[in-house]
């Protein structure tokens, strides 16, 4: 960007100069059959001009490349972002199912993928049903990503049960964080961000 | 003090009684007449009193303290005197047996231990007969004050409880019980803590082979939770389970051939019989993608108590070890939000304890199995993961109630309760083992 800036002024610069000596010739004078560009279309003006033609693509092209990281790091938040649970459920809520839907075409675009999804629980409920219940959500996510087409192989499943809490806390603040699945790339990378 | 924070209310009494002399140690309802209990079966509510003589020679002090600790500890005997100031005791050392003292001091019966070279001689006086009513010599094997020594010296507690009440005690035994991912034993007096895992992944669940030789439990890792059994004196670890999913809360049958867990994939959890021997698993609950975990055996090994949450929320089921004829076993009416976990059949067979939310926490709750009574114990803190001691009458669980999650003693008759572990951070799961050793064969 430092580059594009610097570039820009110059180039101004070199345009106003040509227009100034256009017009500064006498208009008594007849026109000469060709113009005299000799003094200043020079070479260093053209190199002039194609390094900032090729420094303006550069530009373009990083920022292209920030908007595709910028994208790719979105691709990957929106994967990574954890589904939420009501209490002593595995089932799907809308906001779980739109969270799934938006992770879905990133694992097709990347077929190289492989995830692991933990299901985890609230410190309600004992600590040992709290394992079958994370076991239970993390399959009811696997179940709804097979159903739009993701294959089961690519998707392990694992329970935490109260294990491994986001939030500390006994309140309903932190069981409302606690109640959910997380996403994690076992294998391949997410490096297309899809449609 | 630091250790037993609350002190168990018949140490006070006995105390008391060891004061007034002929007042009556456990109460003024006690219809006990001094000196008449010994050789009499057990009665629930009656306390005999025990003496321990002043014990000289090495480790003797070490021998009268855990004697008299053990005593108390079983809630069934009456301790003259305080184990703490094992040097206080309330008749000189060596002196000649004094029965007017002994029925003075409220001693039913009085133990008379020497130290030999090879462990102890045990005489029991019967105060009411004024005669000694039976010596026994019982080897000790190990140094003084090692883990093995305390071991066997609980095991001389249980057997000398046994000639006074009729019931054996449950000093030599251990409680298996989980703190920071590792699983570790302590003695029933809470002495001789040990780590038993090595601290990888989340160990947790112990569960006692009934030989006390193996302890089953499950590991978290990243891959899922697997059940291990740990072989203790060699430290050999076998996996019975799959390497992934989630298997959890295992339990062994009482012949010890077979090992039950909870095991869940995909399809909710369900209870698998796995032979130790050889054999295939094999499922035993049908929970249709309900949870079904916990599984506790009847001492007759032919049905479990589990907890299930096919009705709804998780509740206290039996079903028989083929998954034949299941049961809801506690209460439940449609619309109740109450949940009852984590069951724990007594190994005299008659109760059932378990953990029940009340008002948003777990209360430790048994019930009758022929009659269905139910009857709650705790109601201060979070109280969970009750586990039966072999008497069938004390029960090992976690509590919050001194502030930090830590693992507790309640005896049900009486409902005194004293605290086994301290300090180390959350500490649960615990695990009662049965009766470990020999009771000092002569």
């Amino acid at each position: 960007m430092i580059r594009v800036a610097r570039a820009v002024p110059v180039l101004a610069l070199t345009l106003v100069a040509m227009s100034a000596c256009r017009r500064q010739q006498p208009e008594t004078e007849p026109a000469p059959v060709e113009p005299a560009p000799v003094t200043v279309d020079s070479a260093a003006i053209r190199d002039s001009i194609a390094r900032a033609e090729a420094e303006r693509r550069a530009a373009e092209e990083a920022a292209a490349r920030a908007e595709r990281e910028r994208r790719l790091a979105e691709a990957r938040a929106t994967f990574a972002a954890p589904v939420y649970f009501d209490y002593d459920s595995s089932e799907l809520l809308p906001d779980a199912r739109a969270a799934l839907d938006a992770k879905v075409p990133l694992m097709t675009a990347n077929a190289g993928l492989r995830i692991r999804v933990s299901g985890h629980a609230d410190s309600r409920g004992s600590d040992e049903y709290n394992i079958a219940l994370g076991q239970r959500r993390a399959a009811a996510v696997k179940r709804y990503m097979e159903s739009q087409g993701i294959a089961a192989d690519r998707v392990e499943i694992t329970s935490y049960g109260e294990e491994r809490p986001a939030v500390e806390g006994e309140n309903e603040a932190a069981w409302a964080q606690n109640r959910r699945a997380e996403f994690e790339i076992l294998a391949g990378e997410l490096t297309n961000i899809g449609g | 003090m630091m250790l037993f924070p609350r002190l168990p209310r018949t140490h006070a009494l006995a105390a008391l009684g060891a004061l007034l002399l002929a007042a009556p140690v456990v109460g003024a309802q006690d219809p006990t007449p001094p000196g008449v209990t010994i050789g009499l079966n057990y009665r629930p509510g009656t306390k005999p009193g025990v003496l321990v003589l002043p014990v000289t020679g090495a480790a003797g002090d070490s021998v009268r303290a855990i004697l008299m600790r053990d005593f108390d500890y079983s809630n069934r005997l009456a301790v003259i005197g305080d184990w703490r100031r094992p040097d206080e005791a309330p008749v000189p050392v060596g002196a000649a047996a004094n029965y007017p003292l002994y029925a003075r001091l409220n001693a039913s019966a009085v133990v008379q231990v020497s130290v030999t070279p090879s462990g102890l001689t045990v005489s029991m006086h019967d105060v009411a007969k004024q005669a000694v009513a039976r010596t026994r010599a019982f080897p000790l094997g190990a140094a003084p004050n090692s883990p093995e020594w305390r071991l066997a010296l609980h095991a001389v507690s249980d057997e000398l409880e046994s000639w006074i009440t009729g019931q054996q005690g449950i000093a030599a035994t251990q409680i298996a019980f989980s703190r920071g991912g590792r699983i570790y034993t302590i003695h029933s007096d809470g002495a001789a803590m040990r780590a038993v895992t090595d601290g990888r992944g989340i160990a947790m669940m112990p569960a006692w082979h009934p030989s006390g030789r193996q302890i089953a439990y499950s590991v978290m890792g990243d891959a899922g939770t697997q059940v291990l059994i740990r072989d203790l004196a060699s430290g050999a670890v076998r996996r019975i389970s799959s390497p992934t999913g989630a298997n959890v809360t295992p339990a062994f049958s009482p012949d010890g051939q077979t090992i039950f867990f909870g095991y869940a994939e995909e399809r909710g959890m369900d209870i698998y019989a796995v032979p130790l021997g050889s054999g295939a698993r094999r499922q035993v609950t049908v929970g249709r993608g309900t949870d079904n975990l916990s599984p506790a055996f009847s001492p007759d090994g032919r049905r479990i108590a589990f907890t299930s949450a096919r009705s709804g929320k998780p509740q206290v089921w039996a079903t028989d070890v083929d998954g034949g004829d299941p049961e809801l076993l506690t209460t439940f009416n449609f619309g109740d939000q109450g949940e009852r976990t984590n069951p724990d059949w007594s190994p005299d067979g008659r109760r059932i304890a378990f953990q029940s939310l009340v008002r948003g926490q777990y209360q430790v709750t048994t019930l009758t199995v022929r009659d269905r009574n139910v009857r709650q114990h705790t109601d201060v803190g979070v109280n969970e993961d009750p586990s039966w001691a072999p008497d069938g009458r004390h029960l090992a669980f976690s509590s919050t109630r001194g502030g930090s999650q830590q693992i507790w003693i309640l005896d049900t008759e009486t409902g005194v309760m004293r605290q086994l572990t301290t300090g180390g951070g959350k500490t649960r799961m615990a695990a009662w083992s049965p009766r470990l050793g020999d009771p000092a064969a002569p």
